[in-house]
């Protein structure tokens, strides 16, 4: 899978970022990692022309409540239903439900292990394959526990 | 009309979506839409850590100043182990992700060997078609890559750096005798200057007809970007070179061929087990 690991906003920790682009490549994914500081709107550029089938974004500085919201919504003007996003840092419980009805489909926190991402990827997979919604343009009703 | 036809008439008409939906059939082997050859771009090539991405993101940014449209297809090498690849040029050229005149696509090798894919040669064409005024490829910066992309780009910038052993190490690549320009980056450290004179002497004592220009440039203060840009354009298309460049075509479709046979993976269980020799592997898989 082709996917864009992406620091949004002003945080300017990406040792995590770096580890999970790591771990997805050794898992056999094709990832683009963006450096640190992009705006939603320079994000979705990325995945355009990068032609990605999902984006992992990094956020540590609290700021996932504006910026996911609207890399999800840019996504979606641009057509790019079909694009998965999930996110990854610090990102409280109570925050989430209102990611997840954005359309992002996993949120990591910190204690993940690496194979947990790649098997929510590979679940994806399986989803994409039986016609069940991934994407952030798509119905939200499933996301990853 | 095929998929690839409409994406490439949604490309024409400005649509980034449908370039990069064009560019990803590509890759995944399917026909180009447009003739084969022609497109026309520059190789960017040189050892790794040298500066080349970040030394591209500079000159677009000069060329789109200028009024140019410029594409970069910039090839990172996949694991060999796990097949994946962590794809990341293109973060020392930020101005793409918001320039309508700049479209960067990171590109693996999916383990071709050679570290270039047949596919560029499409890919450039197609950005061409669709108005892409000039267009770069990036190699891996090691190994066969350095060479190979002779075979793909009509005209070679080598991007070199200070401290990076003597002369005989940029000699013995062989790349050297093949560029049409030569830039020595990071010219705000110390000893820059020392390794563009090495090379200029090394130049000197060959045969070649038409000795490449060697110039100093700061990727980092941008220094010398400017003329580096100018000496690019005017550099004529070496006809001298395209005896080499049939060759590593030649090598290059040779590769694919033999990575594509049929009978790949059983030759290459056989040779791990020590049923058959190399030679045996080779008649093997020329016969089919």
């Amino acid at each position: 899978m082709r996917i864009v690991v992406a620091k949004p906003g002003l945080d300017g920790h990406d040792r995590g970022a770096k580890v999970i682009a790591r771990a997805l490549r050794d898992g056999g994914h094709e990832v683009i990692y963006t450096g640190l500081r992009r705006t939603p709107a320079e994000i979705v550029r990325i995945v355009m022309d990068e032609d990605a089938a999902a984006v992992g974004l990094s956020t540590l500085s609290g700021a996932h409540a504006i910026l996911i919201p609207r890399l999800c919504g840019g996504l979606r003007e641009a057509g790019m239903t079909d694009v998965v996003v999930f996110a990854g840092g610090i990102i409280p419980e109570e925050d989430r439900p209102a990611l997840f009805e954005e359309g992002v489909r996993a949120i990591f926190g910190p204690g993940t292990t690496t194979s947990e991402i790649l098997d929510f990827l590979k679940t994806l997979d399986e989803r994409a394959e039986a016609g069940e919604a991934i994407g952030v343009g798509e119905d939200p009703g499933w996301h990853w526990e | 009309m095929s998929e690839t036809d409409e994406l490439l008439m949604a490309a024409k008409n400005g649509d980034r979506r449908a370039l990069s939906k064009l560019l990803t059939c590509l890759e995944e082997g399917e026909e180009s839409p447009v003739p084969a050859g022609s497109g026309d771009s520059i190789g960017v090539t040189g050892p790794p850590g040298v500066g080349k991405s970040t030394l591209i993101g500079r000159m677009v940014d000069i060329w789109v100043a200028r009024g140019e449209s410029v594409a970069v297809l910039a090839v990172d090498p996949s694991s060999p182990r796990s097949g994946g690849a962590l794809l990341g040029d293109r973060m020392r050229m930020m101005s793409a992700d918001s320039s309508d005149s700049f479209f960067v696509r990171s590109l693996a090798t999916r383990n071709h060997p050679g570290g270039l894919m047949d596919c560029l040669s499409p890919m450039v064409d197609c950005l061409a078609e669709c108005g892409w005024s000039r267009i770069l490829i990036e190699t891996v910066g090691a190994g066969q890559a350095e060479i190979r992309v002779v075979a793909f780009a009509e005209r070679i910038l080598l991007v070199d750096g200070p401290d990076r052993g003597d002369v005989i190490q940029a000699e013995k690549a062989g790349i050297i005798e093949l560029a049409d320009l030569i830039a020595i980056n990071k010219s705000d450290l110390p000893n820059a200057a020392r390794a563009a004179d090495s090379i200029r002497s090394a130049l000197s004592v060959g045969e070649l007809e038409r000795t490449p220009e060697v110039l100093l440039v700061s990727a980092h203060d941008g220094s010398g970007i400017e003329k580096l840009v100018d000496a690019i354009d005017a550099v004529e298309t070496t006809t001298g070179r395209e005896r080499l460049r049939i060759r590593e075509r030649l090598i290059s479709a040779w590769d694919s061929t033999l990575l594509g046979a049929d009978s790949f993976d059983e030759v290459m269980a056989a040779l791990e087990t020590g049923s058959m020799t190399l030679s045996e592997a080779v008649e093997s898989i020329r016969k089919g």
